[in-house]
């Protein structure tokens, strides 16, 4: 018959985690709370440069490559189509499936980035020609930057794919790259539209 | 705040969403012009904020049994007790529980503290006053001859109850209150509540520390 409490007086106490909120959830929930605010912060510049000019956009003579630009949405938008596939294949013990799923989101991640810095080389004006050149670039350089991100994850996903790192029990690597490929691709037909289109 | 990103299946639908939101908003801009455009984007955005907080898709979480099964001569009782934690009618229970059997006691103190706090993990001084009732209260279980030890929980009495649960193995579930009208647990439903969550007899026990106090007086 015995009582004790948990002394803490020889050592430092534990740290308190509560499981209210899982720790990978609120990281995620942090991550792209923060991305939010990065990408909101350059829309709010471009909406304002759109709505307080008179000026038409894009600006007279320079003209966006809406349709290319459209192919590249579509390639993005398919290559989360096989990042899904990719997962649910490793959900059924499908190894194959989740080999070829990454490989094919990787290089149609590849071939957008490659479109889009092309598109750069054409699109005939620079990120100094203005306002319109600055948000332009930014936006799309952004976004371009988290595709390169998302490529960078991607790869060593594939690589621990073809080591036969996952199993239909312990795939965690597949299911948080796929979150982050998602949110770009969400990003992406974001900027289309506003940009590109509207 | 229901974090829509919580899986790659989550995030999939989030951007099929996505998807026809923005594949909606840009035909109506093409077809009908600007303003059409803005007129799909203000419905769609209301319909969208409107369905986002009123659903209700989160599972009800897992009622929670206990881990190991006791020995016949043996009970193990967890107690949630906060500021009634010293009081003498939780005292007279665990002791009657104890009676006859090798019993192991676990006093679990929620840390309350403000909203506003807890969201700044600002906790130390919670954890500091609910440590002090819990000491006190483990000498004067001590003194009544029961085998008790304790730990301060978090600061929502379910959650604590759920996170002792998780590594004590309890058949029984001692939640102690304040009367009705005083009890911000009653009010909240804390009693009902993790008696629908925990597949555990739970026990309510109802102290009225000031009827104490006069008595001793």
């Amino acid at each position: 018959m015995e009582a004790h409490a948990h002394p803490h007086g020889e050592h430092p106490p534990t740290a308190n985690v509560s499981s209210r909120v899982d720790a990978r959830v609120l990281g995620m929930l942090l991550f792209i709370a923060s991305e939010i605010m990065l990408f909101g912060s350059f829309f709010t510049a471009y909406f304002f440069i759109r709505v307080s000019g008179d000026d038409p956009w894009p600006l007279p003579p320079f003209h966006l490559p809406v349709f290319i630009a459209g192919v590249n949405t579509a390639i993005l938008v398919t290559s989360s189509f096989t990042m899904h596939w990719a997962l649910q294949s490793i959900k059924r013990g499908n190894r194959a499936g989740l080999q070829a799923g990454l490989v094919l989101t990787f290089f149609m991640g590849l071939t957008f980035l490659l479109t889009q810095v092309t598109e750069y080389a054409r699109v005939g004006f620079a990120p100094h020609d203005g306002a319109f050149g600055t948000i332009f670039y930014c936006l799309t350089g952004l976004h371009g930057a988290h595709v390169f991100v998302g490529l960078t994850i991607l790869l060593f996903v594939t690589i621990r794919a073809f080591r036969g790192h996952f199993s239909p029990e312990h795939h965690h690597g597949v299911e948080i790259g796929g979150i982050y490929w998602h949110f770009v691709d969400v990003m992406w037909i974001v900027v289309y539209s506003t940009v590109y289109i509207l | 705040m229901k974090n829509p990103l919580r899986s790659e299946a989550e995030a999939y639908r989030f951007l099929l969403g996505t998807i026809v939101y923005f594949g909606a908003i840009v035909l109506a801009a093409v077809v009908g012009g600007t303003w059409w455009g803005v007129g799909v984007f203000a419905v769609l955005t209301v319909v969208a904020l409107f369905w986002f907080f009123q659903r209700d898709d989160l599972p009800p979480p897992p009622k929670t049994a206990p881990r190991q099964p006791s020995a016949e001569d043996e009970t193990r009782i967890l107690v949630i007790a906060n500021e009634t934690v010293g009081g003498v009618k939780l005292r007279e229970l665990l002791r009657e529980r104890s009676e006859g059997v090798r019993e192991e006691v676990l006093v679990v103190t929620p840390a309350l503290n403000s909203p506003l706090r807890t969201w700044t993990s600002d906790e130390d001084g919670a954890r500091a006053a609910a440590q002090e009732r819990l000491d006190a209260s483990l000498s004067q279980l001590r003194e009544a001859g029961i085998n008790a030890r304790g730990e301060v929980g978090d600061g929502d009495p379910l959650q604590a109850i759920e996170d002792a649960l998780r590594t004590f193995g309890a058949d029984e579930i001692v939640l102690s209150t304040h009367p009705e009208g005083r009890s911000n647990w009653l009010e909240r439903g804390v009693v009902d509540g993790a008696r629908n969550r925990f597949d555990v007899p739970i026990t309510h026990v109802v102290v009225d520390l000031e009827r104490e106090s006069e008595e001793i007086r």
